[in-house]
């Protein structure tokens, strides 16, 4: 082992990120320096630690445990063939094959290819609305606005990211699909487009604050060192500091993406939930895989094929905000690498 | 410094976004206020809903949203603390353990609230609590295998457990490195600067997660769905194992499946109004605590 003053030190160190004392030690001298309790106290410290990766690996083990018994269980054979959850089938009494989610009809179709659609319709025209808006407001804060202007208007908006999600769903559901039907005259009160404004609702506060932070993060010797040159303030703002924040932005628009296609109750109250095949027309209802999962799984019993089937659904919606999240966070720390490898 | 034209233009097209954001809110919470505040009266706050879901109060929904929010922080925050305490006084950044700690936590913050529900009912209520019926009952109606307000709160402490964590090490991050190094270099052991130094300094901050981490599961919905929520019940819960009544549900259940959204139009914006004056002053309460932790750090 060690010897002398450093190497006491460098015992210590060791002892403070593997908790408690090495192996190596007397039980005498450590129970000296920290009474049992303490030591045990850490020990619950260190175990606790565990429950966020524990939470992670459980979430995904009893979601898809509910899930994988439909790749050999003989009732959910009967009901549904696997290749028909992603592929298109000619069903009786259609004239093509045809992308059907219609777990009540009879015989029951489960088709995900609509609600991945409907998911991404109303994420993508949200991301639409959100990106312009939260990237915006944060140039706006970041280059133009007052410091005490800043300070009042961060507060504000991080007020909106605390609005239940609920609320806004109500929110959509009452005053913007009245106001969007009468301005826009909508066929469907309930459509895509109502969805994607309240869901943009909650997705403007996580763009903006990782953006705004990403702005300010930009070394101030680049923009003086730009306006110095005698760049213009616009300049400076789209030329030197956008593209030095642009991971920042990215990582804001990416976790918000994450953000929108997990969100269920605004969609669930504002998009209508009908199940319909359509790629380009947004002023039709939709129905996604939140709200699909969160309006059929109260009605369906434990084991059915129908429960299977938003088992799995709820797999893949983990999945990809998994990978997202991952993407998200890669993509940050390469930002702060960067920022202070260069200043 | 002076502003060209195009500045205007770059600014006045990035304030507009502002002002879009801006509007959009101050229209949700007027309308809420303005159409909300007639609806409250003191029957409103203590009573129970009529057998319409319409008339009446909406008592136990706010009952049910505390006593749930409670257990919640009750089972939830002392893990978050300890997970804090572990990343920022034990564990070296470096250490692959906290590393993993942190992509974990990071993950947990973004997962959908509603695979959470899902969550709940395949480990909570089927594999817990159908796990403690088989072991204690031969009966197979379930006791503790069914939606009740403990697995709600449960799965929601696991929901919120992320906020908990990513705020407490902040508040722990801003006690001063000497004030550590100085308790330890009197003698005291490493626990006992975290128990007597760090966490009394950081408590101002910690709370403050503590309430915003509230705040954020009061107004959960999606996970209870299937959780614990009740459309309607005429009592209040008493037991772990009973269902409840929530704010929020309550206010997707008349929103949605009310067969006369018109009539119930008023008591949804009372309900809303009373929802959102729940999260706010939460979060209020908690802006107020970090500034005054802030400024007592500061003298």
């Amino acid at each position: 082992m060690l010897e002398g003053p450093d190497g006491a030190q460098a015992v210590e160190a060791e002892r403070r990120v593997t908790f408690g004392p090495r192996r190596s030690r007397s039980k005498l001298t450590s129970s000296f320096r920290t009474p049992l309790w303490h030591r045990l106290a850490e020990k619950t410290i260190a175990v606790l630690a565990l429950t966020a990766i524990a939470a992670i690996a459980l979430i995904f083990v009893f979601i898809a445990r509910e899930a994988i018994p439909m790749f050999w269980e003989s009732d959910f054979a009967q009901e549904v063939e696997l290749p028909d959850l992603f592929f298109a089938k000619q069903w009786h009494g259609y004239d093509e094959p045809v992308y059907v989610w219609q777990p009540v009809g009879e015989p029951p179709k489960y088709n995900v290819i609509p609600l991945f659609v409907g998911s991404l319709k109303v994420t993508l025209l949200a991301m639409l609305l959100s990106v312009p808006l939260g990237i915006g407001c944060a140039l706006f804060t970041a280059m133009y606005a007052p410091r005490r202007f800043r300070e009042i208007v961060k507060p504000i908006i991080e007020l909106l990211a605390g609005i239940p999600s609920v609320v806004l769903g109500f929110f959509a559901l009452m005053v913007i699909a009245s106001w969007a039907q009468a301005t826009f005259g909508f066929h469907f009160r309930l459509n895509a487009v109502v969805a994607a404004i309240g869901l943009a609702l909650t997705i403007v506060p996580v763009i903006f604050t990782i953006s705004e932070d990403a702005l300010q993060a930009v070394p101030r010797t680049l923009t003086e060192a730009a306006l110095a040159l005698g760049a213009r303030k616009y300049q400076v703002a789209l030329r030197v500091v956008l593209p030095a924040a642009i991971p920042g932005i990215a990582a804001g628009i990416v976790l918000g993406f994450g953000r929108a296609i997990g969100e269920t109750m605004i969609v669930l109250m504002a998009s209508g939930n009908a199940a319909i095949m359509e790629l380009f027309d947004f002023t039709t209802s939709v129905r996604t895989i939140t709200a699909t999962i969160a309006a059929e799984l109260g009605e369906v019993a434990q084991g059915d094929p129908h429960w299977r089937v938003l088992f799995l659904l709820g797999v893949m919606l983990f999945v990809v905000t998994f990978v997202l999240n991952l993407l998200g966070d890669l993509i940050i720390q390469r930002l702060h690498q960067r920022l202070t490898a260069s200043s | 410094m002076r502003y060209t034209k195009k500045d205007w233009l770059l600014g006045g097209l990035t304030g507009l976004a502002l002002v879009v954001i801006l509007l959009l809110l101050s229209v949700l919470l007027g309308q809420i206020a303005w159409y909300g505040a007639p609806v409250i009266s003191v029957e409103f706050l203590t009573e129970s809903p009529g057998a319409d879901m319409v008339s009446g109060g909406i008592w136990p929904a706010i009952y049910g949203t505390v006593f749930m929010t409670l257990l919640m922080t009750l089972a939830g925050v002392p893990i978050g603390i300890a997970t804090a305490i572990f990343l920022s006084e034990y564990a070296s950044p470096r250490s692959r353990l906290a590393k993993l700690v942190r992509i974990a936590v990071n993950n947990l913050a973004g997962v959908p609230s509603i695979v959470f529900g899902l969550f709940g009912l395949g480990f909570f209520i089927i594999f817990v609590g159908g796990g403690i019926d088989s072991l204690l009952y031969d009966d197979t109606t379930p006791v503790w295998g069914r939606p009740s307000i403990l697995w709600a709160s449960l799965t929601l402490a696991v929901l919120t457990l992320p906020v908990v964590i990513v705020t407490t090490e902040e508040a722990l991050r801003t006690v001063p490195r000497e004030i550590r190094d100085a308790s330890l270099a009197l003698g005291a052991t490493r626990f006992q600067t975290v128990y007597k130094i760090v966490l009394p300094n950081a408590k101002g901050g910690i709370l403050t997660g503590v309430i915003l981490a509230v705040s954020r599961g009061a107004g959960e919905v999606a996970p209870i769905i299937f959780c614990g929520a009740a459309n309607f019940l005429p009592y209040l819960p008493t037991d772990l194992r009973d269902m409840f009544m929530h704010l929020g549900y309550h206010v997707y259940a008349l929103a949605t499946q009310s067969p006369n959204v018109d009539a119930a139009r008023p008591t949804l914006f009372g309900t809303v109004l009373v929802l959102l004056v729940l999260t706010f002053s939460l979060n209020l309460l908690a802006v107020i605590i970090r500034a005054r932790s802030r400024a007592a750090l500061r003298t």
